[in-house]
């Protein structure tokens, strides 16, 4: 096994974990999207699902067309494949975020915690240079890496039954957008009048692992131009 | 083609199939079916293809209106469903004349019963799939349960003909659906719990708690120790993998679950007993039995085959 080859480990009767690694680190991360890439490239028809993650990629197989271990031979020739194929092109999002007000409910509490004024918070949190480590959770939410760590807040002690579409929320060391309504206990410190999953377009999600993200503050006007009275609820 | 007119929605009804996989990577679940083998012969017993969409009752079953002639299954739990007022067999190809009315009352046995119909209840495929995701609000009917005034349309059938009356056959069901512990395999992070805790794991009652769903069935019984503190780096999940929160109290992960998560996994219910996951009642008593890996796979070789041999003609 070469240096920065995965452990694959047995996750259930259907499922391998692809393991690089145990921390949040950029090689991990590097590894994660370029094999992600291969096996939807390749979708082998034993491939059920990828689930990829931090460090991690969840590989779900057909036990009845393919036996485990033959899955994770398949995994090994992908990874090998993977390893050698250029460097995928970077792209940078931009989105833009409405902050504070109804659309950022809880940027005083933020504010409050982190010790700065919300004008402080919001500077901060438009200035980050952020990555998007993968898509989990709920459809097209990304788990986003690079929050200033003076921004860090824990998350609310009961999660909210409903967190509206576009918010743009902390929850402790992290940030991210929830693309559709779902519940949530991120901090929602504003919100995005852009729709980042439809899944009526193609691709479904707007980002994608391996994104750049910036986010830009926008006023009132230009929320409401941007939504153009399509914001879901 | 003919249409159902919702009189009464029931406890939780959705229009489900087998889920749409392939878009975890999107952060999308699978959604579909809870009890996929209920929904499969019932499908089976319509003449159509496994994954037609169908209707999901949960506890409380409800009432249709048929505007036009229909041939529908009913499979799952039983929810003493008359026609008309009389009785309407389960599990068994069923002839509904324009104007009939079928009543559902509540689940005797079981949480989940499928309504299927001939040529599939007809709503559009979102992501390959009319699977409703309730949290989220996608697929189905709006993303949301019915409700009463709801219409839904069938698709068109499959096969020309119907054939001869078909039913399933009491003793195969019977092996589709065991009594006794739900199987598990060792889980992703078994490693984080002790030997005693897996003991503890595996040989406790678990009680299933009223706030499960179908993202998760939440269990109650004794806390869950666990040998390493350090928290899990959020990773993929699959339904079926029983994850441990902080509290020590298990959740079996559903068709509606997240498609990753953080924290770690003591086990994993075996595809082949997934279906009975979605029968499980509030309250129920259940126990789990640890198997290995290839036997797993087996059990669920041996279920695929005994699905084939479940339909036979209706004397």
């Amino acid at each position: 096994m070469a240096p920065g080859d995965p452990v694959i480990r047995l996750a259930s009767d259907h499922s391998l974990l692809v393991v690089f690694g145990e921390t949040i680190a950029p090689a991990h991360h590097r590894a994660v999207v370029r094999l992600t890439a291969r096996l939807l490239e390749r979708r082998p028809e034993w491939l059920r699902d990828v689930h990829p993650a931090y460090a991690t990629v969840l590989v779900c197989h057909d036990p009845l067309r393919i036996e485990a271990t033959a899955a994770a031979e398949a995994v090994r020739r992908l990874w090998a494949e993977a390893a050698e194929a250029p460097e995928p092109p970077e792209r940078v999002v931009e989105i833009p975020v409405r902050y504070g007000g109804v659309h950022g409910p809880d940027l005083a509490d933020v504010a409050a915690h982190c010790g700065l004024s919300e004008a402080e918070v919001i500077r901060r949190h438009a200035a980050g240079d952020y990555r998007v480590y993968f898509l989990g959770f709920s459809p097209g939410f990304p788990y986003l890496g690079g929050l200033d760590e003076a921004l860090a807040t824990p998350r609310l002690a009961t999660p909210r039954r409903r967190v509206p579409a576009g918010s743009v929320a902390i929850g402790g060391q992290q940030t991210g957008v929830y693309p559709v309504a779902s519940p949530g206990g991120w901090r929602i410190i504003g919100r995005t009048p852009r729709r980042l999953f439809d899944p009526e377009r193609t691709p479904p999600a707007e980002l994608a692992m391996g994104d750049r993200v910036r986010f830009t503050p926008v006023d009132e006007a230009a929320f409401v131009a941007a939504a153009g009275g399509e914001t879901a609820p | 083609m003919s249409r159902v007119r919702i009189l009464e929605g029931g406890f939780l009804t959705t229009v489900q199939d087998l889920g749409r996989s392939g878009w975890a990577h999107l952060g999308v679940p699978a959604a579909g079916a809870a009890d996929a083998v209920s929904l499969r012969l019932g499908n089976r017993l319509c003449g159509n293809a496994d994954g037609a969409p169908a209707l999901e009752l949960t506890l409380v079953g409800g009432a249709f209106a048929f505007e036009g002639p229909a041939q529908i299954a009913l499979t799952g739990a039983d929810f003493t469903a008359t026609l008309d007022g009389r009785p309407a067999p389960m599990w068994a190809a069923l002839a509904v004349a324009p104007g009939q009315v079928l009543q559902l009352g509540p689940a005797r046995s079981g949480t989940r019963g499928y309504l299927c119909i001939r040529g599939g209840f007809a709503v559009p495929a979102l992501l390959g799939s009319a699977a409703t995701h309730l949290l989220i609000g996608l697929g189905g009917l709006a993303g949301r349960p019915l409700r009463k005034g709801d219409t839904l349309a069938t698709g068109p059938a499959a096969a020309a003909d119907a054939g001869p009356p078909r039913c399933v056959s009491p003793d195969v069901l019977a092996r589709l659906f065991p009594a006794g512990p739900l199987r598990a395999t060792a889980g992703p992070q078994a490693h984080f719990f002790g030997r005693a805790t897996l003991d503890v794991f595996f040989s406790s009652p678990w009680r299933v708690r009223e706030s499960s769903d179908r993202m998760g069935i939440r269990l109650a019984g004794p806390a869950l120790e666990r040998r390493r503190p350090d928290e899990l780096l959020t990773e993929g999940v699959s339904a079926g993998a029983v994850q441990v929160p902080r509290d020590g109290q298990p959740i079996v992960l559903h068709v509606e679950h997240p498609t990753t998560g953080g924290y770690p996994k003591i086990a994993h219910v075996i595809a082949a007993d997934g279906h009975r996951l979605g029968q499980l009642r509030p309250r129920e008593e259940i126990r789990f039995e640890p198997v290995a890996p290839e036997r797993a796979v087996a059990l669920l070789r041996e279920q695929t085959a005994l699905l084939d041999t479940a339909i036979r003609e209706a004397e």
